[in-house]
């Protein structure tokens, strides 16, 4: 079926912007019907939770939420792969009748006795139903915690409780949760990395940038992270905040309680890189928790970096400028720096869209791109085929379910979420990038899309 | 390191970890998928929608649309009817299908939600339909979601007009599109004129055009389904998944129906084969001979190689039955044989297998999961993994030959293309059973052993 302008619900106009209508309506539920590529609450505190490597992640709830999201995201761990392992509850008929509270303690009580490695540290994700038949979650885990003098932390995500920026909410509660009984610590010279989840490798490369620096990694979150490194994260004098749209909310809780400031960062391209290597810095000094050879290290270290990939762009720049990008992720902070990127590659940005995007993030993007690039908020396949039909992209920017619909589409594909092939991120992810953009607009299998294969 | 499971076996009643199934909405999806012109449609949270959505995207690398009811605080206390509403009227308004297909969740199950009014109380636009089914996650696994959503659309769809219409109904169960264009054409050559429901084959399989269509064309149509009371007899595959519907249109339209093993391997293929014949009373087509005797041609070439081989069989309970007697037929022996649904018709239908071929000293298990086959495996390894994607930590772990066959595979490509059913499946699998095993020879292989001629 062809999609025409006239067959965008009526819901949703608002949630689009273009030239004629600025100022976008987001942050808000889906339409029941629409083919949203949205998620859950469950799903949001699930993705934020799930790369704690040593934590056992126990799902309370049918066997749907757990099998959903057992070993999805391309996180990796430096150290114990125990979260890569699928553990609930799989409640069944019978518990929905008599309630689920007992097979819960009991599912603890298993893990306790003989689980290998001993847990140090439980999280209970509560999903749509636990609620419903009365499961008191908080009294399961208290007892737990006094049973057996572990950390067992509910999660109460049920997915119709709000949009997934609610379950990123919930995650960063559960995480405080652990942190709170270290919180007086004495303050020492180091960063927490916040919203990186080291999806292959990322957060390590930038890691290594600042310890190159001489300023030392106390915490990242969740990237990688480990129960003891997340008791040390009240430790640290700067938080540096990744995917904003997961995390700053936990910055501000860290800035509230911990008395730790943050900066955002972002780590896409070369413009945000050097911005943010440079940033960072420049705050530790600010805040005097370092000498001025900090500062003027980055600076140098990011001139010399940027010299580097240079050449890479220029390089592949004439293949790919001109083209036309279309940009699909969960978070406005992302959208942004991709703008950037696909700016300073010659690639102009004719559709951008997030799911979970916020007023502020919306008007630096309607900054970015001409006016007229379509914005969009919650898009779904109908509005992201429309657009990006009318728009001529060569190239979509997303997750899973946009891929395929982009190569129906006969347009080039980058997943820039949770499937990601290469490390997009820092100086290494810039090449990275620059390399799957033109291995897709540029494989020879687009030539075969006609009737006839070209000869 | 992904080796975390220890020899020492665990046992657990409470605890499920690493599942060999998911929930019964996913099951219901596919199965709607299979329906030309249909949406379907998630009554629920909308993560469940997504996850469905996701998991299919990534078994079939291919757009899977589905529209959900969104469920809000509001909804899990008043109940889902205004929000199926809202969906009904926008799916219809938007996306414009001829039908809809809704399945429930865990959520609008609790809360009690009565689709049948809600559905009975619609206005709906002229010539549209609304069908629906329960798929309440707490019970059975996936596979019940699947036949559950059979199931609805035949209680609202079939008819008996009187006049039987000459036709066999064939009732797939769960496989890949390349199964279904494989069921067709064994139907087709052996001269059977049949409605196959569900069929995913042109939708999930569809191919590259550089056009964008939510319905692609493929699938039964609704006219097939109506005449399905009609038919003069059914053929349903997969004991456990098609029986139950088989039942159903025995029951509502005295159609009878002969019920068969998913037709993995010789011995099922022929029994297909006979069903087809029995309906059609033609001679097996020389092109069908011929393709079985290429089968057995290489069953004799190959069995130095797979004799007495010890393999571990996962996954759905049907497709499964299948891989462990393709295997029996290779004189290999099925050690562990598991699925997570919990039915125990499974281990009985396995154990009468193993008893005909006279096989000894394996384990069979219903409602088992990946971490206990694990462990069983550490106590006593096997030489061939056979399973989902899931299997790959096993695999990699015990470092075990692995062939990919099931749902979901979630690593490989180009599977869902191609048939494990019939005599052509069962050629693909004894060539992927044979590389898988002869690779691992040749890798171990010292240097003046290896051989060029096998």
């Amino acid at each position: 079926m062809a999609v025409t302008t006239t067959n965008i619900l009526e819901e949703r106009a608002t949630s689009i912007s273009s030239k004629q209508r600025k100022g976008i309506s987001c942050e808000k539920e889906s339409v029941s019907g629409a083919v949203s590529q949205r998620a859950c609450v469950y799903c949001g505190a699930r993705v934020v939770l799930n790369p704690i490597t040593d934590a056992y992640h126990i799902v309370h709830g049918p066997i749907g939420c757990a099998s959903y999201t057992w070993d999805i995201r391309g996180s990796l761990s430096s150290g114990s792969e125990l979260y890569r392992n699928s553990y609930s509850t799989d409640l069944r008929e019978t518990d929905i009748v008599f309630g689920g509270a007992v097979k819960l303690t009991a599912a603890i009580d298993e893990l306790m006795e003989k689980a290998n490695p001993a847990p140090k540290l439980i999280f209970i994700y509560a999903t749509c139903i636990v609620g419903v038949i009365g499961d008191d979650v908080d009294a399961v885990c208290r007892a737990a915690e006094a049973k057996y003098g572990i950390r067992v932390i509910p999660v109460k995500a049920p997915g119709f409780s709000g949009t997934k920026s609610l379950g990123y909410q919930m995650a960063c509660n559960a995480i405080l949760e652990v942190m709170r009984p270290h919180r007086e610590q004495k303050k020492r010279f180091g960063i927490n990395i916040l919203g990186d989840y080291n999806l292959a490798g990322e957060m390590w490369i930038i890691k290594r940038y600042f310890e190159d620096l001489g300023i030392p990694v106390i915490s990242t979150i969740t990237g990688d992270a480990s129960y003891e490194s997340l008791t040390q994260a009240p430790s640290a004098t700067l938080n540096i905040v990744q995917c904003a749209g997961s995390s700053a909310y936990l910055a501000e809780c860290m800035d509230e309680e911990l008395g730790i400031p943050y900066v955002k960062v972002s780590f896409f391209g070369v413009e945000d890189t050097s911005a943010s290597i440079i940033r960072v810095a420049d705050a530790l000094y600010a805040a005097g928790a370092c000498d001025d050879g900090i500062p003027a290290r980055a600076r140098e270290f990011a001139a010399a970096q940027t010299a580097k990939v240079m050449p890479v762009i220029e390089k592949y720049k004439p293949r790919l400028a001109g083209k036309k990008a279309a940009i699909f992720v969960g978070g406005g902070f992302k959208a942004i720096s991709l703008i950037r990127q696909f700016n300073e590659l010659g690639i102009k940005t004719v559709v951008v869209g997030t799911q979970t995007g916020k007023k502020d993030e919306y008007a630096v993007i309607e900054s970015l791109v001409d006016g007229d690039t379509i914005v969009l908020d919650d898009a779904n396949p109908a509005e992201l085929e429309q657009f990006m039909l009318e728009k001529g992209a060569d190239i979509l920017v997303g997750g899973v379910k946009e891929r395929p619909l982009a190569y129906k589409l006969g347009v080039a594909f980058c997943d820039h979420n949770h499937e990601r092939r290469h490390p997009l991120a820092g100086f290494a992810g810039i090449e990275n990038f620059i390399k799957e953009i033109n291995m897709s607009i540029n494989s020879p299998v687009w030539q075969y899309l006609g009737k006839e294969a070209a000869v | 390191m992904l080796d975390l499971t220890t020899s020492n076996v665990m046992e657990r009643t409470a605890l499920r970890v690493n599942p060999c199934k998911t929930c019964q909405p996913v099951g219901a999806m596919y199965a709607a998928l299979g329906v030309a012109n249909c949406m379907p449609h998630s009554h629920g949270s909308q993560g469940c929608c997504s996850y469905h959505r996701t998991v299919l995207s990534r078994h079939f690398k291919e757009p899977a649309v589905a529209s959900s009811s969104s469920f809000t605080e509001g909804a899990s206390v008043f109940g889902g009817r205004s929000n199926i509403n809202t969906a009904v009227k926008n799916v219809f308004d938007m996306y414009d299908p001829d039908i809809i297909a809704v399945h429930t969740t865990c959520l609008s199950e609790t809360i009690g939600d009565d689709l049948t009014s809600y559905i009975m109380d619609m206005d709906l636009p002229e010539g549209k339909t609304v069908v629906h089914c329960n798929t309440p996650s707490y019970v059975g696994s996936h596979i019940n979601g699947f036949f559950n959503m059979m199931m609805g659309f035949m209680n609202y769809l079939t008819k008996k007009t009187g006049t039987p219409n000459g036709k066999a109904a064939i009732f797939p169960g769960w496989v890949n599109p390349g199964d279904i264009r494989e069921l067709k054409r064994i139907a087709t050559l052996m001269g059977v004129p049949y409605v196959m429901f569900p069929d995913q084959s042109g939708v999930l399989d569809a191919p590259m055009t550089g056009k964008y269509e939510y319905f692609t064309g493929g699938g039964t149509t609704l006219p097939e389904i109506a005449s399905l009371g009609d038919t003069e007899q059914l053929i349903a595959l997969g004991e456990i998944t098609s029986g139950e519907p088989a039942e159903l249109l025995q029951k509502k339209w005295k159609v009878p129906h002969t019920l068969l093993p998913m037709p993995v391997g010789i011995a099922y293929t022929d029994a297909y084969v006979m069903a087809l014949q029995k309906f059609s009373k033609k001679e097996v087509p020389e092109e069908l001979e011929e393709q079985r005797g290429q089968l057995v041609d290489l069953l004799l070439d190959s069995h130095p190689y797979t004799h007495g081989k010890k393999a571990a069989i996962f996954g759905d309970p049907d497709v499964v039955i299948g891989l462990t007697s393709l295997c029996l037929e290779l004189g290999i022996v099925p050690k562990y044989v598991i699925t997570g649904t919990p039915k125990d018709e499974f281990t009985r239908r396995v154990n009468a297998l193993l008893e005909k071929y006279n096989v000894e000293g394996c384990t069979v298990k219903a409602n088992a999961d990946l971490f206990e086959l694990h462990q069983w495996i550490k106590n006593e390894p096997v030489e061939l993994l056979i399973g989902s994607t899931y299997g790959k930590q096993i695999a990699k772990a015990e470092d075990i030959p692995f062939i990919r066959a099931g749902f979901p595979v979630l690593d490989r490509y180009a599977g869902p293309l191609m048939p494990v059913v019939g005599y052509a499946g069962a050629i693909r699998m004894v060539e992927k059973i044979c590389d898988a095993l002869m690779d691992r020879q040749d890798r171990d292989a010292a240097d003046e052993d290896l051989e060029i001629v096998m």
